[in-house]
């Protein structure tokens, strides 16, 4: 979990939503609807966004976890974060944390995505206040930023 | 903090009398008294209103101070701009706190998109008032006139010399402990002379949003807190005829309260929570409830008289019936709205926990202080004894004014001897919280052969007065409101009664420009009585390539497309929207660009204001398109996002916003306006596509539109 074990000891088909919520106080991961459909849950598994509502705990033994608190390195934004501050993508603030780990997952298996793959590829994300363009935006501003990021390691 | 002693609450001390000093330590107070309600409702000296304060300590930093709460819609970094502004502060030097009951000025809730015009004018005043005796404090220690101190950046030096000797804030205040009242003759910065607001300006809170550190009431956990769950009724208006606790209460952990008809368990995790929940034994009577499928036959058979908010509005102008006799074009037609659902991200949630006698509760929610009084009057405390915090809220439009939660945790909290969270899931979300009222609409109206509107007769049932009166010059009106027994809970929401009646009129409108063979824009423009609308509307029109239209009306376009257009007045704002749609051969509806022009006044955050005009146009569109609560024999039919159809990155159309910034006028709200444009454009631009007049919302719930008979 965010690159530290824990050793978990409850049912297996306990959800991981709440599990990181409750048992381990990752807060950052939101409960919206407990049905798979709005995505506030979503964190990474093995880099790969999944619904925490929808994941036993016993799926997610042995394997990595990565959520919301653990992007940042220290004080240093992940440049899908820093985008979203950048662009002033939020309101209420709530679907945030999902949105950005659906872009992190997005992003790394497509680093340039088109306008039109950003809005299929998040289509399972719901923000209510419905700031979807001011997102779609700071997905394409993490685009650039990750790029940036991506040319200054290898260069 | 002194425990019990305290005989009235923070806010209901005198200003001279609040222990300002002790909490946040010596410097310079400055307050704009609330004016709470007094008995009977009103107070003293006028409406109720909220207040400020403001303190600037020897650190220099700002604190301010205000009852009204941010649930998403931008306010913390409006309303810190300003208070950065007046004091001549940066930014990251003022601490805005809100809706804390313990340290805000009263205030009556956070609705009706008054933050702008009352909070924020109290706090540029409270600021402007700061300034004035800092000017003071600062000429003093200076040995210069006032006018002859420039502030800047948290400093105070002799103007017009920049190598000239320096006195910060927090020097000026040094050992102060003063309270100062604002003046009445206080007059805040004119929007010309601003420098930070009205500028580009990031929001506040970003960096905590996005490391998920931000914690909203759902997210507190103290040790020993308990998870609350309440036994709601099966359907709407089933009676409890008995329930048995023991069971539930035979279980580890477990307390079971009834009082009244409340009834709720607290166990020390969630499932046990949802077993002990279940394992109460209670008996319900139900009582007949209608259909959706009968919702307009019921509304119309079910009138009630109306009292304070649901008060019925009559205004009437001329003679409407004799007008309507003589006019030689007349149009009668119906439109209804359906109930929706506010569907806040985070569902609503109580967090109650006991200290001896005092009680705190966090909750999300937009009426703090409405809640530490009902609190206080169920459970019979002192309101200085009863806490309320609104910490950060996922969102409310509306939907989070009650205080049944908050007193229910706090009774469950108080039987259980533990901190107890009560947290609605998304089915109790939508079956336990109000909904926006369905709306039916009844309009007569006549014309003059030239297309001038000689009558106008409005009836709304249920849906509520906001923007019921019209913005046209119409000689002869009549415009009333029925309110009406309605089946389902129902109550605050984003616009309210604005979208409903924007609706009916806007379409009717288009109906009637036309009958007469007229330029739906032009005939807008024709009878428009409001210049400030005018102004939008023709910037919006403009935008938006509009080409005008001659005949009948109904283009009947190649390829499906059409277009329409709508424009609206309410809360100060004004709002005009374009709207164009493509209508395939399969009759399936595509919206495929929308243009907003907003205007409200002089323009605080413009960032903010654009992200409030953009998310309320697409959330406008889930009303305009989709959005519908069925029910059926007390229930809800579709309580889950995968029922009840919300809009999604997918469903958003090319939108345009235009603000039009009007710095010589005051500030206005911008978070429910920009909305009541949105369905009536689609539905004009649908007729314009297809000659197909719609008049109940949603459009499109099958997304498609309706072949013609």
């Amino acid at each position: 979990m965010n690159g530290k074990e824990h050793p978990i000891s409850l049912d297996r088909d306990r959800s991981l939503l709440y599990v990181l919520r409750e048992e381990l106080g990752l807060t950052g991961t939101k409960y919206g609807c407990g049905e798979g459909e709005c995505g506030a849950c979503k964190v990474l598994l093995d880099g790969v966004a999944v619904r925490a509502c929808k994941t036993p705990i016993g799926e997610a033994v042995g394997r990595s976890i990565t959520t919301i608190e653990g992007l940042a390195q220290g004080d240093r934004l992940h440049p899908v974060q820093q985008a979203f501050v950048e662009t002033s993508a939020f309101q209420c603030g709530f679907c945030i944390p999902g949105m950005i780990i659906a872009s992190v997952s997005l992003l790394s298996q497509n680093p340039r995505p088109s306008e039109e793959e950003i809005r299929v590829a998040m289509d399972g994300n719901i923000c209510r206040c419905c700031g979807y363009l001011r997102i779609v935006r700071a997905v394409q501003r993490a685009s650039q930023l990750s790029g940036a990021t991506n040319r200054e390691a290898t260069r | 903090m002194k425990r019990g002693a305290s005989p009235a609450p923070f806010d209901r001390l005198a200003p001279a009398d609040r222990p300002y000093f002790d909490r946040w330590g010596n410097g310079l107070v400055v307050v704009l008294p609330a004016q709470p309600p007094g008995p009977g409702g009103w107070g003293r000296g006028g409406p109720p209103h909220g207040g400020a304060w403001i303190h600037l300590g020897e650190d220099g930093r700002a604190r301010a101070f205000t009852g009204k709460a941010d649930v998403g819609q931008g306010t913390r970094t409006a309303l810190s701009l300003l208070v950065a502004e007046e004091l001549r502060l940066p930014l990251s030097s003022v601490d805005l706190t809100m809706g804390d009951t313990d340290v805000c000025p009263w205030d009556m809730g956070t609705f009706g998109s008054r933050s702008m015009p009352d909070a924020a004018q109290h706090l540029r005043r409270t600021g402007a008032a700061t300034r004035k005796v800092l000017l003071e404090l600062a000429a003093r220690s200076l040995g210069l006139p006032p006018e002859d101190v420039e502030l800047s950046e948290g400093r105070a030096r002799a103007g017009g010399r920049k190598s000239s000797r320096a006195v910060t804030y927090g020097d000026l205040v040094r050992g102060l402990r003063r309270v100062e009242i604002v003046p009445p003759s206080t007059e805040p910065l004119p929007p010309s002379e601003w420098t930070r607001a009205g500028h580009p300006s990031a929001s506040i809170g970003g960096v905590e949003i996005v490391t998920g550190r931000r914690k909203y009431a759902s997210d507190l956990h103290p040790s020993g807190m308990l998870f609350g769950k309440i036994l709601f009724p099966p359907t709407y208006g089933a009676k409890l005829l008995s329930v048995d606790l023991s069971r539930a209460r035979a279980m580890d952990g477990v307390t079971a309260l009834r009082d009244g008809d409340f009834v709720a368990v607290a166990a020390p995790d969630m499932l046990a929570a949802r077993a002990a929940v279940r394992a109460l034994d209670a008996e319900w009577e139900p009582t007949p409830q209608p259909s959706h499928k009968d919702i307009v036959a019921f509304l119309r058979d079910h009138p009630v008289s109306g009292e304070d908010f649901w008060d019925v509005i009559h205004h009437a102008t001329g003679d409407v019936d004799a007008a309507l006799a003589a006019a030689p074009v007349t149009l009668q037609a119906t439109y209804t709205t359906a109930y929706i659902a506010h569907v806040p991200m985070e569902t609503h949630t109580v967090l109650a926990a006991w200290e001896g006698e005092r009680l705190t509760v966090w909750m999300g929610g937009q009426t703090p202080f409405r809640a530490r009084d009902a609190i206080s009057d169920a459970l019979g405390l002192n309101p200085s004894n009863v806490h309320v915090v609104i910490p950060p809220t996922g969102s409310g439009f509306g939907g989070k004014h009650a205080s049944d939660l908050a007193v229910g945790a706090a009774r469950l909290a108080k039987a259980a001897g533990h901190p107890v969270r009560i947290a609605y899931t998304r089915q109790e979300e939508f079956t336990q919280a109000y909904f926006r009222p369905m709306a039916v609409i009844d309009i007569r109206s006549g014309a003059k052969k030239d297309g001038t509107i000689t009558a106008w007769q409005f009836e709304d049932i249920n849906a509520g007065a906001a923007a019921a009166r019209i913005p046209y010059n119409v000689a002869n009106q009549k415009i009333g409101n029925q309110p009406v027994a309605s089946p389902l809970p129902q109550g605050s929401y984003r616009a309210l009664a604005a979208t409903a009646n924007n609706f009916a009129r806007e379409s009717h409108m288009d109906e009637l420009a036309a009958r007469v063979g007229a330029d739906p824009v032009e005939y807008r423009l024709r009878h428009l009585a409001d210049d400030r609308l005018a102004g939008v509307l023709r910037a919006v029109i403009e935008r938006a390539g509009w080409k005008a239209r001659k005949g009948s009306g109904a283009r009947r376009a190649k390829n499906g497309l059409g277009r329409g257009v709508a424009v609206g007045l309410e809360k100060e704002g004004r709002v005009a929207t374009f709207a164009e749609v493509r209508v395939h051969e399969d009759r399936r509806l595509e919206v495929v660009r929308i243009v907003t022009g907003f205007e409200c006044g002089a323009i605080v955050h413009p960032s903010n204001l654009q992200n409030q005009v953009e998310g309320g146009t697409i959330m406008a569109l889930g009303g305009a398109l989709f959005e519908s609560v069925q029910f059926e024999d007390g229930r809800i039919l579709n309580p889950r996002l995968s029922q009840y159809r919300v809009p999604r990155f997918r469903d958003v159309p090319s939108i345009e916003v235009l603000l039009l910034d009007r710095p010589d006028l005051p500030s206005q709200g911008g978070g429910e306006t920009p909305l009541i444009a949105v369905a009536p454009a689609i539905a004009n631009a649908i007729y314009d596509a297809t000659g197909t007049r719609l008049r109940s919302l949603p459009l499109a719930p099958d997304g498609t539109v309706p072949s013609p008979l």
